[in-house]
């Protein structure tokens, strides 16, 4: 098959960017989104140009380090997948594409479709953990976790911190990463001595961090590899609430 | 005359050593440690849960990862689960059971003190992940729940759905980030060590490149602790994820750290096939499938037909032939295999004729598609995200591919490889697997390694350090290192070939894995050796990478992988050709029974082969360590 492609090229920060436009014949439909990249990376090499920088890596849609706006939308049109996951049978023979990268105040464009994400990290590092040291752990079976409850902190915890909630958000609103994390860990009798002091905290880091306010479109959730749910912003907002509260 | 290496394992009984170990372990004062500071390259779970229980401890820490963030590590995309033994199920498990299920796993290839003591540590790790607030599964009581695996008798497999690896992951990142948010820890992200700086052969630190400025950098330590995976990418096609690499395995080994074993590699019989020249990994579908799922290839080779009109008559269920009493849920070396020689023999099925099926289809015949729904549900969700079909209407095309390095950097007890102050944890050693590794055992030792050995080990070597001078990064050691890694990046770059990293990594890549993969000969080892050194040479004179080293460049990163992986490649050859016996993943041809069993050889080859970098990467020198077995007598593997 055959694909018309207009990628984003930007060389650095803070160079302006612009579209470019490739083609590329032979595919397979069998191919993935990224190996399709690849072909024309290796095409662009032996013709001298600088090939695409883009961020990859497990190619099996669990580690978040991929992900590109494809056609507007975040890893593509089909719902709840990473764009590792993508593969060219979703497209038809003759179409356009037009690659680019997350687009978020919070996560400028590094080369091409590289960005940088270390924004999450900086939110889990100002209260998305349980405060437990190594060695200090009680028996594991001494508190029992009934199964739903665990169940509920998984489909929390499912987040791979890819960013789609964000790149997709009008808002660019990470409401669904954090509101994940502070669900997973609430849910669980481990995670509640500290339940308070984590909301506000990452709450407040995630307003500094240049991310935007929630406005409850869900439009995230559509996006979320794992199908997280928007559910979990109403229970971070709950938390806030009652912590403030308390407080 | 190879040289004989001794690993230091403490005296007394097998159950006490490691108690022996930690009571006379050398100490270091919490005022002192704040003034000592240790590297850890890789950021997965043996290496994020080192660093993160040295922080704890009061030491300074540098955490590097070439990701752009340390939970991306590929520690994340393991699915199936971790072994403990905790005997929840009160199913007869003990330590004595786990270790041995290890060892024979391994094929007696592995430390028996080692082994041992991974058993031992094995149920604190899951109090450790729990507090921490990992999602394992749990039954309605609100109990932790087990599951079983391959290769042995008893339920001890803990598990997060099919995510066990990530919620493990995030458990040891979580920990790191909190030691980064109170300055005990900097994380390093988009940073690759590309030398280890010895001083009189002790590791005083690395040199490292930015991979977003591409600035050259020198860090010193008193200590460095490599933890950076395995080496299964070598293959080109594997279940690793695009990033993994053997360069600060075999940067350290060029300064001097012998390497163990590098030939052993398992191939996971349960991944998907190469549908195309483009290909560029091989995805892993959890091996809990053959608990379900039947294995068959047509029995006639010129059977075109769609497998569901292919009647049972006409159809060789060989793993249930060949091994009435394990059948489908052999072990991962002999299911592999035995796939190999089915594919080999033109029985292979698919388009490439590269696979063989897994078949639901009794399955869902007798427990209902409900059943298999909930019990695979994601992964046939996964298989038709990738492949387009489903799975309960048509069996699963399925092929192995290659998984896990067995073989990594020698480690002495203490996880010290042969350089003093560098240790080596995770898959990125070689200590306790053996010749093949059980399922679930992977993420146990990583962070069996990170949480509960190295903080002692480490801080045993440290007690040495306080009262030497700091290493600094103005000696003479780091200079030239620096410019030995700008000297090479620049080479890389006015080579100015036809070739990409890429193109390299491929044939490399096809040529180990018909040579030197799940079964290998003197004939064809010897054979393959010349064709690498032949692709070597144009290697070094036909690479084309593009642009500078002064911004990003990922042909650049992956330039310096792929030369690494060419001396690395001849080695496992070499390792291969001197181990004339089949054990675990490691099978010679010329070294099986009538039946085409793997035949051991105790008297000779009962030791690890640590190889020692001599300058030339086709005369390494053999140093051996024998493994002595007093607490288990060897007995041949049998799954039939």
């Amino acid at each position: 098959m055959k694909l018309q492609l207009k990628i984003w090229r930007q060389n650095n920060p803070d160079d302006l960017g612009r579209f470019r436009n490739y083609k590329l014949t032979e595919l397979n439909p069998a191919m993935s989104f990224l190996e399709m990249l690849d072909t024309l990376n290796l095409q662009l090499i032996k013709n001298k140009e600088q090939p695409v920088e883009f961020d990859h890596d497990c190619r099996e849609g669990i580690c978040g380090q991929c992900g590109v706006m494809i056609n507007g939308i975040a890893h593509g049109k089909p719902k709840n997948i990473t764009t590792c996951q993508l593969h060219l049978r979703e497209f038809k023979d003759g179409d356009t594409i037009v690659i680019e990268p997350f687009r978020a105040k919070a996560f400028p464009v590094l080369k091409d479709l590289k960005v940088d994400r270390s924004a999450f990290d900086t939110l889990i590092a100002s209260g998305g953990y349980i405060g437990v040291e190594t060695g200090q752990a009680p028996e594991a079976n001494t508190t029992p976790v009934p199964q739903e409850i665990a169940e509920q902190a998984f489909d929390a915890a499912a987040c791979i911190g890819c960013g789609a909630c964000v790149a997709t958000c009008k808002n660019e609103s990470a409401a669904l990463f954090v509101g994940a994390k502070i669900s997973h860990l609430a849910a669980l009798p481990q995670g509640k001595a500290e339940r308070e002091k984590r909301v506000l905290n990452m709450v407040n880091r995630m307003d500094e961090l240049e991310f935007g306010h929630c406005t409850n479109t869900e439009a995230c959730q559509v996006e979320c590899p794992q199908d997280i749910s928007v559910l979990h912003i109403a229970k971070m907002n709950y938390e806030y609430l009652r912590a403030k509260l308390k407080k | 005359m190879a040289k004989f290496i001794a690993a230091k394992i403490p005296e007394g009984p097998l159950e006490k050593k490691w108690q022996n170990y930690k009571d006379q372990a050398k100490l270091v004062s919490p005022n002192n440690r704040k003034k000592l500071e240790v590297i850890v390259i890789g950021t997965g779970l043996s290496g994020a849960s080192a660093a993160a229980s040295l922080a704890e401890m009061g030491y300074q820490v540098k955490s590097f990862c070439f990701q752009d963030s340390p939970r991306r590590a590929h520690s994340v995309a393991a699915q199936g689960g971790v072994n403990a033994m905790k005997n929840y199920k009160n199913d007869g498990d003990s330590v004595q059971r786990m270790f041995f299920d290890t060892l024979k796993g391994g094929d007696f290839r592995a430390r028996e003190a080692n082994t041992y003591r991974l058993a031992q540590c094995s149920a604190a790790l899951i109090d450790q992940a729990v507090a921490q607030g990992v999602p394992f599964a749990r039954e309605y009581s609100g109990y932790l729940s087990n599951r079983s695996f391959g290769g042995v008798q008893v339920s001890r497999t803990f598990y997060a759905r099919g995510q066990t690896g990530q919620q493990l992951l995030l458990g040891a990142y979580q920990a790191l980030l909190r030691q980064q948010a109170k300055g005990k820890v900097k994380i390093f992200n988009r940073h690759e060590m590309l030398e280890l700086v010895c001083e009189n052969n002790t590791a005083k630190g690395i040199i490292t490149r930015n991979l977003v400025s591409g600035k050259i950098e020198r860090h010193a330590a008193h200590a460095v602790v490599i933890a950076s995976g395995g080496f299964g990418k070598i293959y080109y096609l594997s279940t690793l994820a695009m990033g993994c690499n053997a360069s600060a395995i075999w940067r350290a080994h060029k300064k001097g750290a012998l390497m163990a074993n590098p030939s052993w590699t398992q191939f996971h019989p349960t991944s998907l096939p190469q549908s195309g020249t483009y290909q560029s990994k091989l995805t892993l579908m959890s091996e809990s499938l053959r608990n379900d799922g039947r294995i068959w290839v047509p029995k006639n080779k010129k059977d075109a037909r769609n497998p569901n009109e292919i009647p049972e008559s006409d159809r060789d269920y060989y793993l249930e032939r060949k091994y009435p009493s394990y059948g489908n849920l052999a072990p991962r070396d002999i299911a592999s295999r035995a796939a190999k020689e089915q594919i080999d023999n033109g029985f292979g099925v698919g388009e490439l004729k590269n696979a063989v099926y897994l078949d639901f289809a009794k399955a869902i015949k007798d427990l209902g598609k409900t059943t298999i729904q909930k019990r695979y549900g994601n992964l046939f969700d996964m298989y038709e995200k990738i492949t387009g079909i489903n799975a309960f209407k048509e069996p699963m095309k399925i092929s192995p591919s290659a998984h896990f390095s067995m073989g990594g950097l020698w480690v002495d007890y203490d996880l010290q490889t042969s350089i003093a102050g560098l240790f080596a944890i995770g898959e990125a050693n070689f200590s306790d697997h053996g010749a093949n590794r059980l399922g679930a055992n992977s993420l146990l030792q990583a962070c069996v390694d990170g949480y509960y050995i190295l903080p002692y080990t480490l801080q045993n070597y440290l007690a040495t350090q306080i009262d030497k001078p700091k290493p600094v990064t103005h000696s003479q050691a780091f200079v030239d290192a620096e410019e030995r890694v700008k000297t090479q990046l620049q080479t890389y770059l006015n080579t100015n070939g036809t070739k990409t990293p890429d193109e390299y990594h491929k044939e490399l890549g096809k040529m180990l894995y018909d040579y030197c993969g799940l079964s290998r000969s003197r004939k064809g080892l010897t054979y393959v050796i010349k064709e690498i050194q032949k692709l070597r040479e144009e290697f070094k004179t036909n690479l084309l990478v593009l642009g500078d080293t002064y911004q990003i460049n990922s042909e650049l990163e992956k330039a310096g992988r792929v030369a690494d992986y060419f001396e690395l490649a001849e080695l496992m050859c070499l390792d291969a050709l001197n181990r004339e016996e089949s054990c675990g993943a490691h099978f010679r041809e010329e070294y099986q029974s009538d039946e085409g069993e793997a035949v051991r050889n105790d008297d000779d080859y009962a030791y690890t082969a640590a190889w020692e970098w001599t300058g030339n990467a086709s005369q390494p020198e053999l140093h051996k360590e024998k493994l002595v077995f007093k607490n288990v007598s060897l007995s041949t593997r049998s799954y039939k």
